[in-house]
């Protein structure tokens, strides 16, 4: 998703100001990374320059910020085939993880401790999420549990890692 | 400062399984600590040595300075009764009991009056938002809220450490975070230190650190020494 769609899908629930789309921006897709207003003005000179935004007013002395923008049909029709085509899973077939695991058992070094600090590792960023979920509204709920739930998937991995290690030994230095 | 609880060196055999080959495990009082492994892994095993319930082949388990396996029956059952609490994966309740008489029970078993029981368990069940399932017998209730009442029954007696023992396991991903926030909001309201046994990560991320348990040994990071 880029900040031009998120925009799109802001200005089709209601025309707004820059101001506004910043502040709703950050609300609903920023995160931890707020947007600078330089990015803000820069993504709605591009929207207007494509046809997928309009100018409907202007409040005040004309300052950027006193611009209120409208999505047009065409904007419409990105969002909607934004929102019809499914992302791509990732395929997660580049593993660092796996990486040292192998780099461990090639060179001789101990690939059980190499688990067992990436796992305390996983473990402490778990911990932090969870705290900052316990904390947050339902919004920071769910985007810590995306985060929890991609750990914890990384997690069983380096169990079941453990468990097959001595094969794996095996395989590497035949 | 010195640990609360501390088992050392811990060896469990049952029949011809091995169980516990040298696990260890510290809790500082008012800390939550995880113990995880794979199934089979023993971990269960060193939470029922290290509570007093299961004696140990060998090895050490310290509670506030005394070996408790060195201590009689009566008073190591005193110790568990006062000073700990239990929770586990099915919330074992007593079915012919209401939840209001479930969580009275530790109390009840320790000799207190059954008003004055009663009146404290009420009390407890209030201040966790459990009051309207007070009469309700366990067969009336979901997974979820039998669990939050053996959570109660697991904190009426003010224990200084709670054990539980997959206190989600059975539950679905939801509730058993409805349990968990129960657990440990009360937990670090009382300053109970928390031995959480848990397969899951998600889980055992509540805690403040985690020991992990591999054939029935600690990670390094059991926090003994």
């Amino acid at each position: 998703m880029t900040i031009a769609t998120a925009f799109l899908a802001l200005l089709e629930d209601r025309p707004q100001h820059g101001y506004d789309l910043k502040r709703a921006y950050d609300q609903h897709f920023g995160s931890d990374r707020p947007l600078h207003y330089g990015q803000v003005y820069t993504t709605l000179a591009k929207l207007l320059k494509n046809g997928l935004v309009t100018v409907d007013g202007t409040d005040g002395e004309g300052g950027p910020d006193r611009k209120r923008y409208t999505i047009t049909e065409a904007g419409v029709t990105d969002v909607q085939r934004w929102l019809a085509a499914p992302e791509k899973p990732d395929q997660y077939l580049q593993s660092a993880l796996y990486a040292k695991v192998i780099g461990a058992l090639l060179t001789g070094r101990s690939a059980a401790d190499v688990l067992d600090v990436q796992r305390e590792e996983h473990l402490v960023a778990m911990r932090e999420l969870t705290r900052r979920k316990r904390a947050g509204d339902l919004a920071d709920r769910l985007i810590c549990d995306h985060a929890l739930f991609h750990l914890e998937a990384d997690l069983r991995w380096l169990e079941h890692t453990t468990t097959v290690l001595d094969e794996l030994a095996g395989q590497v230095r035949r | 400062m010195s640990a609360l609880l501390v088992a050392e060196q811990l060896h469990k055999t049952y029949g011809t399984t091995t169980a516990l080959t040298g696990a260890d495990l510290a809790v500082h009082a008012g800390e939550i600590v995880s113990v995880m492994g794979p199934s089979g892994s023993g971990k269960s095993t060193l939470l029922h040595c290290a509570a007093g319930l299961t004696a140990p082949d060998g090895g050490l388990v310290t509670y506030a300075g005394q070996d408790l396996f060195a201590l009689g029956d009566v008073k190591r059952s005193a110790v568990r009764r006062r000073e700990f609490g239990f929770v586990f994966q099915f919330g074992q309740l007593v079915p012919e009991l209401t939840a209001l008489q479930n969580v009275a029970l530790p109390l009840r078993l320790d000799g207190v009056a059954r008003r004055v029981a009663e009146r404290r368990a009420a009390g407890l069940m209030d201040r966790l938002g459990l009051a309207e399932k007070a009469p309700a017998r366990p067969g009336e209730l979901s997974g979820g809220q039998q669990q939050r009442v053996a959570v109660a029954r697991a904190l009426v007696t003010g224990p200084k450490v709670i054990f539980a023992d997959e206190p989600t396991g059975a539950l679905d991903s939801v509730t058993g975070e409805q349990v968990m926030d129960l657990l440990t909001d009360a937990a670090r309201a009382t300053g109970a230190a928390v031995v959480l046994v848990t397969h899951d990560a998600r889980v055992a991320a509540y805690a403040d650190r985690g020991v992990v348990v591999r054939d029935g040994r600690s990670s390094s990071r059991a926090g003994v020494r």
